[in-house]
């Protein structure tokens, strides 16, 4: 049962083919069995999984379920979960028992779902391979001597080796896309807005967002269901109505406009990489979809702003952690100073305090206007060539990175090298757009996603644009060789 | 941009983060090197846009000002490295 959707479980819940306590159970020694091999979880919650299991089978027998009663699914480990450790991937919160839930945390526990524990990611949602965890790397399940991906690398490889069905997960600047892609999963990033950020553990807050990683587009979609919505502890957070995202996901693509933006194809993207890009939007075409050339001219400053702001929005956030009130605290400090300076240097990793540096150089007397400012009027002007790409098409296609999970080790020398892979999907985050990865073929045997960029709030289209798509190819159903695990 | 030694160790002091000075150097690399890339901005001609800080140019929202939490001191301090009568406790500041 651990290789079936959040949908089929659903559904088998209903029709009582087995209990949620069973599928919890069976799930959990899975986890047991085989995660030494991946690290994807940080903590495996089995006590809690197992009360929530058993609750929702009540609920069941008492006839009072819903579609996610008794579903199990997992949360990254950056969203709070009350009376159960939240470590954001470092040691400065190796300690932190959080004593709140995060709102969608909150969603997902009213909505009956059950959560196995917390997955693994990069310290702080910083990184894009998920190297940078205090817990260690996590690895692809499609090859482990390659990376999931990041910085949500331990909700894909933990979703890729089936060991739960969907996860939670974050996206900054391409978190939830990049780890999708490279784990030949679906992944969704919401409209900045859409979802609550209430309980998120702060990196860079205006281009933080909630959002899911599945094997399917219906999936996503009822995982979508259950965490969109307005939160009146989230200021950012959008008052707006939310749609069933799973009614709309058959609707007939028939004359869609999907706009291929040249500067997501460029020269020095493989071939293969872009013969299988354009396979999938041949695809589209087969199923009524009309296809027209697009340019978004500033597509390269995408990075070098994001390299402003979200260091500056981190170094800001991330002063919190002073070893004062939760989280780490240095040992015997001398004085006030000390204990902020030892308990951070010795908290933080590497990548975590290049970061706060350059956010705190960029904002320094003197540096705000020709740093900070500039970045946020390069931003706009990211935002304005999307504006002007959707008065002319409904969708936007490319691939998602330029190449397939990379080695492990491979860009960990120098931290630009690993800035550069977020080229095709940072940019959203800018501009605050919804987003997905579907997989959508392979090169040299490892996942090559697609990926599917919407406007302001169309997450519906984007959800339909994907499960139509996996409606007519099966690369979301291809999993990774895992025979040599006990099947269990 | 490069940044020398010094700036490191300042902007480390800043930013409130002990640096062993052996991996100042490697620091002094890294952040010159970002700031090469973010670099690229200055060639930009920005100077008609409006800065941009939410991606729905949403202003802030306000609320009635009315008590909604619940004091949960005891609670919150339970996770706290070191406390004392509902006090977070650090090293003496005032003499």
């Amino acid at each position: 049962m651990h290789n079936k959707t959040i949908a089929e479980i659903s559904r088998d819940l209903a029709a009582g083919e087995y209990s949620s306590v069973e599928i919890t159970e069976n799930l959990l020694s899975r986890i047991k069995q085989t995660d030494n091999r991946y690290n994807s979880f940080i903590t495996v919650s089995e006590e809690q999984a197992l009360a929530q299991a058993k609750a929702a089978d009540a609920r069941r027998a008492a006839g009072n379920a819903d579609a996610w009663t008794g579903v199990p699914m997992a949360h990254k480990d950056i969203f709070c979960t009350n009376g159960v450790l939240t470590t954001c991937g470092s040691k400065m919160l190796s300690n932190f028992v959080a004593p709140y839930d995060a709102t969608i945390v909150e969603n997902f526990n009213n909505a009956g779902a059950v959560s196995l524990g917390k997955l693994n990611m990069d310290e702080f949602a910083m990184g894009s391979s998920n190297e940078s965890s205090f817990f260690g790397a996590v690895k692809n399940p499609w090859d482990t001597d390659r990376v999931p991906g990041g910085s949500s690398g331990g909700s894909a490889a933990a979703v890729a080796a089936q060991l739960v069905p969907g996860a939670t997960a974050s996206d900054t600047g391409g978190s939830i896309r990049q780890p999708a892609a490279f784990c030949g999963l679906t992944g969704l990033k919401p409209t900045y807005g859409r979802v609550s950020r209430w309980g998120m553990i702060a990196y860079a807050s205006s281009l933080d967002q909630a959002g899911t990683i599945t094997r399917t587009a219906e999936d996503s979609a009822m995982m979508l269901n259950v965490m969109a919505g307005f939160d009146a502890k989230d200021s950012t957070c959008v008052d707006r109505e939310v749609p069933d995202y799973t009614a709309t996901l058959n609707n007939s693509i028939e004359g869609l406009t999907i706009g291929l933006p040249k500067e997501y194809f460029r020269s020095d993207l493989s071939a293969e990489m872009q013969q299988q890009v354009r396979n999938a939007i041949a695809e589209y075409e087969k199923m009524g979809a009309k296809v027209k050339e697009i340019s978004l001219p500033n597509t390269h400053l995408a990075i070098p702003a994001y390299y402003i702001i979200a260091p500056a929005e981190c170094s800001a956030n991330l002063s919190r952690m002073d070893g004062v009130r939760f989280g780490y605290r240095c040992e015997n400090p001398q004085d006030i100073n000390d204990l902020y300076k030892r308990s951070r240097g010795e908290g933080f990793g590497i990548e975590v305090k290049r970061r706060i540096m350059v956010g705190a150089y960029a904002l320094s007397a003197g540096f705000y206007d020709a740093y900070y400012k500039k970045a946020q009027q390069v931003r706009r002007l990211i935002k304005n060539d999307f504006v002007n790409a959707f008065n002319e098409v409904d969708i936007i296609m490319g691939p998602t990175t330029p190449t397939p999970a990379f080695k492990c080790g491979e860009k960990t020398a120098d931290p630009v090298d690993m800035y550069l892979e977020d080229i095709f999907t940072i940019a959203l985050n800018l501009a605050g757009l919804p987003g997905m990865s579907i997989s959508c073929g392979q090169v040299n045997n490892l996942p090559v996603g697609l990926q599917l960029i919407g406007n302001y709030f169309d997450e519906g289209r984007l959800l339909n644009a994907a499960h139509k798509f996996q409606q007519s190819t099966d690369w979301h159903l291809k999993t990774p060789d895992l025979k040599n695990q006990a099947d269990i | 941009m490069a940044l020398d030694q010094q700036q490191v160790r300042d902007i480390a002091d800043l930013s409130r983060l002990q640096i062993d000075e052996a991996q100042i150097a490697e620091y002094q690399k890294n952040l010159s090197n970002i700031l090469d890339l973010v670099d690229q901005l200055s060639a930009v001609d920005t100077s008609s846009v409006e800065p941009m800080a939410h991606p729905l140019d949403a202003v802030q929202r306000l609320r009635a000002d009315v008590v909604t939490e619940e004091n949960n001191r005891d609670h919150f301090q339970q996770i706290a490295p070191q406390t004392e009568n509902g006090y977070y406790l650090v090293p003496r500041v005032v003499e």
